[in-house]
């Protein structure tokens, strides 16, 4: 069977650019700025998520490995909820905010105002290629924007299935999506935008930022980092071992940008987690866990011979307590424990994104906090703890993007929360009103009246004019009698 | 002059203090606060005396209301606020906690230049922050009155006032920092900045300028063509002699009211700085040879020289150019394409008022606009036809003092806002803590997955607690099963 091969067009700067104007013009004709616009926009991709939820699973199924439950549930079920509170809230997050003002601008109202940025461009990673990809171009709908949309070639699957998804359910007018690899995203950040939203790594963030730094965008970078689980002897270990099981392994097979990356407890602790760990993932997995379909696979062989490189390190090869077994045809590693890894290894420099779970012992578990204030800053931090003095030592102490005691990774279904990271993991935040936010430009509206103008604001400027202005300005009632009446204040 | 390894050396200083945590106590930044409370009392004297030298302005009265500000708000803004969750998430609490950034780097203009350094120095402190200031160079007088009286009035292991040219403050931006607050105006060292703060991921502010437009539609009354005209030439020639970002860079009004407003102006600007402006004290001067020269060249157009109606005159000596009003210049002479700077005002004056739009949105988003009508239509249009940092209706400049009022540009007038708590915000990381019972379970998170927990997740997702219940009860199910893959 032969088929007719389509001329295959080059993404380069020259087809970047008219695309971007091609948006931009369509964004300036108005169309976004519509409730029904944007409604319509929200109910379609739940729509699509619906209608479409066998051909999203199997694509990530595809590209990852990922089980069913993981895929309709962490991917597809998050994503609707994002536009079913996008769409029930958007009336109230598109009014304008009214403001009070102050004596020194009498008489006068002031509001601040939501304005789309304009045309905007989100880069999504291959760990949640569905949920990552379409959740920030949610935000970006809702606050009115034209979205560009570059989802990851490590998944390619879920890729070409969201061109084709986005082509057949929203308005191309107004949103695209654009397939491809280095040369592609290049042509894209070379381009000026309102936004750029990028998840992903730190290295790639930062040639993210530098492109945008040309024209001056502003950009949201949701990034990674070693996420620590602090685990306390007063903890309960039985729920505790479960919940970070499912945390690492449950998630994406740890290849999680908020999935417990290593574990820090003191000594008397450690072989009674690593136990408790053992039994839960028996539970979980079985017994022949490499094998296990409720996992997802390694992404690719890149991130596999990188995870092998890790385990295969000399100083902590032999530290392995459960598992290390590996299929390299089929891209599995068995869900890993290491136990006393030393400081300087890789694995516990490194973010490990992948089913390796290194635990590292301290003499007292407030030390836990100095270990990780000595890396760069995580996207969260877990504690597991009965104490309370310790869990309000750990807020105040560890710096992170957010955190989360006695539980792991279910911070990031709360959509009253600000997810993002600090310093190493990123800059901005989304989910719920904060993507609106994180898309929109807030603009200052001040309305004043032709009455009541005072003369002191103007030249010429006289001592008494100064006492009565700076008595204005800072606020002071008295100062400003005082002044009429030419007192000094004092 | 320091050098870069002293440069590190503080900062590395800086960095080992604030990890000790002193900073972020409520007491800490409370004393800060109140010590430039008392700098701002004690040295009033000095600091106008240096403002004059430098440039002439008063800002002391609105960075006395920051102050006071953030003194009766420090408790609230350090609080945090709860988090909303849905009622399944029982025994969970979750909220937003502020947290200081660490070590910020405040590059301030010459031109506010006591306002500008300090009034986002006061929230940083209050955010609990360690800050490195680098004033101006060209308002040399009030950049060392800065460093003195800080040394005195504020804990010096966490305030530090670096003083220095463009050299040092190239050397200051490579170095590590948790936040870049940048003050200084122009779009081309914004980029050099924000791509300097690559390397480390550091997240930026930029206050940049752009060319504010000031919008004048017909006034029915003759007290409020008044008012919006004296408006006009205070928000432009009263204004730093228009050496402001949100200074009025040029003014649209209809060709049919051109002269009328012309006429107006000029008695206006007779009125306030005299007969002979180069002798009132009430108008700024130019900062240096450098820009005087810029602006002249500005006028020396051929085109441009024969639309100036009113003013051109420039005395290199002194500093000083005369309040300058041009009509009906070519668009693309120079002083149309570049942020002005300087009290040399265009006026444009379309057919229609309704054009001014177009033309606004022809030109880079400007930090502010300006526009005076009682016309609720073209208020309207105003705002959602155009987009900047903020828009004035009926007024210039004043936005600034609200304090409830976010304070930031777009495009190429910058990103990030301060002033009141917006400050305290865009210093402050803003942590989500939650908290999790033991007692509470979803068991059905946890593999292995079968039909039965699917559905119930599936319902738990969606709120659904009634159709979670039926499931429970064996009275419903999501789906027929899985698909085998």
């Amino acid at each position: 069977m032969v088929s007719v091969e389509k001329e295959m067009k080059v993404f380069d700067l020259e087809a970047a650019s008219s695309m971007v104007k091609e948006l931009r013009d369509e964004f300036l004709s108005g169309k976004t700025r519509s409730y029904e616009w944007r409604v319509t926009q929200l109910k379609n991709i739940i729509k699509m998520s619906e209608d479409r939820e066998q051909d999203i699973v199997k694509a990530l199924h595809s590209d990852l490995g990922k089980p069913e439950f993981e895929s309709s549930i962490y991917e597809i079920s998050m994503l609707k909820n994002a536009c079913t509170l996008a769409i029930k809230k958007l009336k109230q997050w598109m009014k304008p905010e009214k403001v009070k003002t102050s004596l020194t601008s009498f008489p006068s109202s002031a509001e601040i105002v939501s304005e789309p940025l304009g045309v905007v461009l989100v880069i999504s990673p291959w760990n949640y290629p569905f949920l990552l990809s379409i959740e920030p171009v949610v935000g970006a709908i809702a606050a009115g924007n034209a979205v560009v949309l570059k989802p990851s070639e490590i998944a390619p699957a879920t890729s070409s299935l969201l061109a084709k998804l986005v082509g057949e359910y929203l308005d191309n007018s107004l949103i695209r999506v654009v397939e491809g690899a280095v040369a592609e995203t290049s042509a894209l950040l070379e381009q000026k935008w309102d936004k750029i939203f990028y998840t992903g790594n730190s290295r790639i963030g930062r040639i993210v930022m530098a492109a945008a730094a040309k024209h001056l965008t502003p950009v949201l970078l949701e990034l990674g980092g070693k996420c620590p689980a602090v685990v306390d002897s007063s903890t309960n270990l039985k729920v505790a071992a479960r919940r970070i099981v499912a945390g690492k392994w449950g998630c994406n097979n740890g290849q999680t940008c908020v999935a417990v990356d290593y574990i820090l407890t003191t000594k008397d602790v450690a072989l009674k987690l690593v136990d408790a760990l053992k039994h839960e993932l028996e539970g979980f997995y079985g017994k022949n866990q490499l094998e296990s379909k409720d996992r997802s696979r390694i992404v690719n062989s890149n991130h596999f011979a990188r995870l092998t490189k890790l385990l295969d390190e000399d100083k902590v090869s032999g530290k392995i307590v459960h598992g290390g077994e590996r299929d390299k045809a089929n891209l599995k590693i068995a869900p890993t424990i290491l136990l006393d890894v030393p400081r300087d290894s890789l694995i516990m420099n490194e973010e490990i994104f992948g089913p390796l779970l290194p635990i590292f012992t301290v003499e007292k578990v407030e030390n836990s906090f100095d270990v990780i204030n000595s890396g760069t800053k995580p996207l969260a931090a877990y504690l597991f703890s009965d104490n309370k003095k310790l869990k309000e030592q750990f807020v105040m102490a560890v710096s992170a993007g957010g955190l989360l005691i006695n539980d792991t990774i279910i911070h990031l279904t709360v959509d009253a929360l600000p997810f993002g990271g600090v310093q190493e993991s990123g800059m901005g935040a989304y989910h719920g009103k904060f993507s609106f936010d994180a898309f929109s430009h807030k603009k200052a509206v001040l309305y004043r009246s032709f009455a009541g103008d005072a003369p002191v604001r103007y030249p010429p400027y006289t001592n008494g004019k100064l006492k009565f202005m700076k008595a204005l300005m800072s606020g002071s009632i008295l100062g400003v009698i005082c002044a009429l009446f030419g007192w000094s204040k004092n | 002059m320091e050098t870069l390894r002293d440069f590190e050396r503080d900062l590395e200083e800086m960095r080992e203090y604030y990890s000790h945590g002193k900073t972020k106590e409520a007491s800490w930044r409370k004393t800060q606060l109140k010590g430039l409370l008392t700098l701002l009392k004690e040295k009033e004297g000095d600091i106008l005396n240096a403002l004059k030298q430098d440039l002439g302005k008063h800002q002391i009265g609105i960075l006395i209301k920051t102050l006071n500000l953030a003194l009766d708000s420090l408790r609230g803004w350090m609080s945090g606020r709860k988090a909303k969750l849905p009622q399944i998430a029982l025994l969970t609490s979750a909220e937003i906690v502020p947290e200081p950034l660490g070590l910020v780097l405040i590059i301030s203009s010459w031109n506010f230049h006591f306002g500008l350094s300090l009034e986002p120095m006061i929230v940083a402190l209050a955010a609990g922050k360690t800050v490195v200031l680098k004033p101006s160079e060209l308002a040399p007088a009030s950049a060392s009155l800065l460093a003195t009286a800080t040394s005195t009035y504020l804990d010096n292991k966490a305030v530090k006032i670096i003083q220095g040219g463009p050299s040092v403050g190239e050397q200051l931006i490579q170095q590590r920092w948790d936040k870049i607050f940048f003050t200084v105006g122009s779009a081309h060292v914004g980029r050099i900045v924000m791509s300097a703060a690559v390397k480390h991921l550091t997240p930026v502010t930029l206050e940049l300028g752009g060319k504010c437009p000031a919008v004048l539609d017909s006034l029915s009354s003759s007290w409020d063509i008044k008012v919006a005209v004296k408006r006009i030439v205070h928000g432009k020639f009263g204004c730093c002699a228009g050496q402001a970002c949100r200074a009025i860079d040029y003014i649209l009004v209809e060709k049919k009211f051109t002269r009328t407003m012309m006429e107006l102006m000029k008695s206006m600007i007779k009125e306030m700085f005299g007969e002979n402006p180069k002798e009132s004290p009430s108008i700024a001067r130019i900062i240096n040879k450098q820009h005087l020269l810029r602006l002249k060249n500005l006028l020396k157009d051929p085109h441009v020289d024969a639309s100036t109606v009113f003013g051109g005159s420039v005395d290199k000596d002194n500093l000083f150019i005369e309040p300058t009003i041009l009509v009906d210049h070519p668009l693309q002479a120079e002083i149309m394409t570049d942020e002005i700077f300087g009290p040399l005002l265009p006026i444009i004056t379309p057919e229609k008022i309704e054009d001014s739009i177009q033309f606004i949105n022809s030109k880079p988003k400007a930090l502010a606009i300006y526009c005076f009508t009682k016309n609720k239509t073209l208020q309207r249009r105003m705002i959602s036809e155009t987009s900047s940092g903020s828009v004035t209706f009926n007024d210039t400049i004043i936005q600034y003092a609200a304090d409830t009022l976010p304070f930031g540009g777009i495009g190429g007038s910058g990103f990030g806002r301060y002033r009141g708590k917006f400050s305290f915000d865009t210093f402050s990381h803003e942590k989500a803590v939650t908290r999790r019972s033991f007692l509470t379970e979803f068991w059905f998170r946890f593999p292995p997955w079968n039909n039965h927990k699917f559905q119930l997740l599936a319902f738990t997702f969606n709120y659904d607690y009634l159709g979670l219940v039926l499931v429970i009860l064996g009275l419903k199910s999501y789906r027929q099963g899985l698909n085998d893959i």
